[in-house]
């Protein structure tokens, strides 16, 4: 019973980064936007979510006790109001100067977050986020399997609806800037235009998965939006395979299941005084494995698709 | 407009007074060009002469210091080469461009103009209107593979393809956007001979289908074949213009080619 509420609890967050995941699959990806500042979108959104569905709490600003469903799209829209801010600064930078711009970003906002105390609740965080299902809360079975489903069901949306969209004229002229942009432009597409909406629309999907994360734990800190999230997120989508959805959610999936492996393996050999040092070990082993892939495998476990869609069949 | 026979008919795209300069130094200086429809224009000179800079004012990828483009009589001098190529001017590069990890076939259906699917919106909520465009731009598109002898290849990514081959890919591609002028740098650049006697047939049967070309080449035996009239450009300024045995046997035009050579 408690395996399988830990397996349910397990791969509702591997859900969560599976969504980030096929957020950051549309920049880079499709795209070729080299966005370092995932963390900034997962961050924003999830406390944007916090902020409209909390109850009011005393010297906080916010806590407007929304639905959830509520934070959700304000989380979606916040994400995508971001990426156009960020975007239409700074999508004419060439791939290397975007990633500089973007990381900025991502540490200008979680001091944002570790700061802005009134609104955010400093370095504490935000406590008492509504979870979904949450009267079940004391039923760890139930409520682990319904959260699941939940996640499972969001993922199983976005994959189709992005699969659409990758599938589609758009998403072929996605690919179009990313593989030579003045190519592109010479057969009329628009460079700018198709990488400010790739970029919103990874945003949108980054920061609604923020929320997501936010509601399933219930509570969120600054400490949780670090660099060091955006580089799992990257080794997540990089291992699965770059530009393929299905391997975005893989990836996830994965690498979540190093992380938690890793996590516990340091729990059983490392003495008690020395844990929180050898959790670095954890961004280690994902480092390891990065190189690993890059090495033997750069096209990631499931590569890019370059067959003829099949709707479009064969002479 | 009725036009008695005998009068030429106006250009379907003219270069008036085209001027260029890098950091002082004049590339293109005062140029003017005619392309009648349905015409063929080879443009020579040696190397430095600036006809690759020319090509790029045509195009739009280069904004010119003076002068003014006609394309079908509009002044599109101001204008992105995206909004020229909706005008009717397509363009190949001097070294071919490929989207290297898509298809050969998707590498086509993506110059096929105004298509419904290339907005997310549309993608996401009239599939099948976007499906029925995609079969039709997909039928299209291999016609054109036949067309270019590629139609073998249409599943393959585009990388896997030979130097000939890729130029005969950036053909397929500017043809499936239906231009009514194509502006082809150097199709012949880098291509053994089996494929370069392809691209020069392929190209003699575009223009014979109404599209105006104007086309660089180094190759001399193939501008004479494809060209009935060359115009020669040297320091960036039209040195002549005629037929190309006329041309090339002028003093001045040999002149300006030894130039460049090793004495």
């Amino acid at each position: 019973m408690e395996l399988l509420a830990y397996a349910a609890f397990f791969l509702t967050v591997a859900m969560t980064y599976a969504t980030i995941c096929l957020g950051l699959n549309v920049q880079w990806g499709q795209t070729g936007l080299f966005n370092v500042g995932v963390a900034a979108f997962v961050g924003l959104g999830a406390y944007v979510s916090a902020i409209l569905t909390t109850p009011e709490a005393p010297g906080r600003l916010g806590g407007l006790g929304l639905p959830i469903a509520a934070g959700w799209v304000g989380a979606a829209l916040a994400g995508g109001v971001l990426a156009l801010l960020v975007g239409a600064l700074t999508i004419r930078l060439r791939s290397d100067y975007l990633a500089i711009a973007t990381f900025g970003v991502a540490v200008a906002l979680q001091l944002v977050f570790q700061n802005a105390e009134p609104l955010t609740g400093g370095a504490f965080g935000i406590g008492f986020i509504p979870r979904p299902f949450g009267g079940l809360q004391r039923q760890a079975l139930p409520f682990a399997a319904l959260n699941l489903a939940l996640t499972v069901a969001l993922v199983l949306i976005l994959y189709l609806a992005l699969e659409r969209l990758a599938q589609s004229p758009w998403g072929r002229a996605l690919r179009a800037v990313r593989e030579d942009e003045t190519a592109a432009e010479s057969l009329g597409k628009s460079p700018l235009r198709l990488r400010l909406e790739a970029f919103v629309l990874g945003g949108m999907v980054m920061a609604l998965a923020g929320a997501v994360q936010a509601h399933f734990i219930g509570f969120i800190a600054p400490a949780n939006y670090l660099p060091a999230l955006t580089f799992q997120v990257w080794a997540m989508l990089i291992l699965g395979g770059s530009g393929n959805n299905r391997g975005a959610i893989l990836g996830a999936v994965v690498v979540w299941a190093i992380w938690a492996a890793t996590a516990a393996l340091i729990a059983h050999l490392v003495p008690a005084g020395e844990q929180a040092r050898a959790s670095s070990l954890q961004l280690v082993a994902i480092g390891v494995i990065l190189c690993a892939v890059l090495l033997w495998r750069p096209q990631g476990l499931l590569p890019e698709r370059r067959a003829v869609p099949r709707h479009l069949g064969r002479p | 407009m009725d036009r008695s026979a005998g009068q030429e008919a106006a250009p379907v795209l003219s270069a008036r007074g085209l001027s260029k300069s890098y950091g002082g130094n004049r590339v293109v200086s005062d140029l003017s060009l005619d392309l009648p429809p349905g015409g063929m224009l080879g443009l020579i000179g040696p190397n430095g002469a600036g006809k690759t800079t020319l090509f790029n004012l045509l195009a739009g990828a280069v904004r010119p210091d003076g002068g003014a483009i006609l394309l079908v009589g509009r002044d599109v001098t101001a204008q992105p080469p995206r909004a020229r190529l909706r005008a009717g001017l397509g363009r190949s590069f001097q070294i071919a461009r490929p989207f290297a990890r898509m298809t050969v076939l998707e590498n086509v259906m993506t110059a096929a103009q105004a298509q419904t699917g290339e907005s997310a919106l549309a993608a996401l909520l009239r599939p099948a209107r976007v499906r029925s465009e995609e079969r039709a731009h997909a039928a299209r598109a291999r016609e054109i593979l036949d067309f270019v002898s590629l139609s073998q290849l249409e599943g393959e990514p585009a990388s896997v393809l030979s130097g000939g081959q890729r130029k005969l890919l950036e053909l397929a591609r500017v043809l499936m956007a239906e231009p009514r002028v194509i502006l082809l740098d150097e199709p012949g650049a880098g291509v053994n001979p089996a494929l370069l006697d392809l691209i020069a047939d392929r190209i003699q049967a575009i223009n014979a289908r109404g599209v105006a070309v104007l086309l660089i080449e180094h190759n001399m035996e193939l501008v004479a074949r494809l060209c009935p009239r060359v115009i020669v450009m040297a320091a960036g300024r039209l040195l002549a213009e005629g037929p190309p045995s006329e041309v090339t046997a002028r003093a001045d035009v040999i002149e300006v080619y030894l130039e460049g050579m090793p004495a």
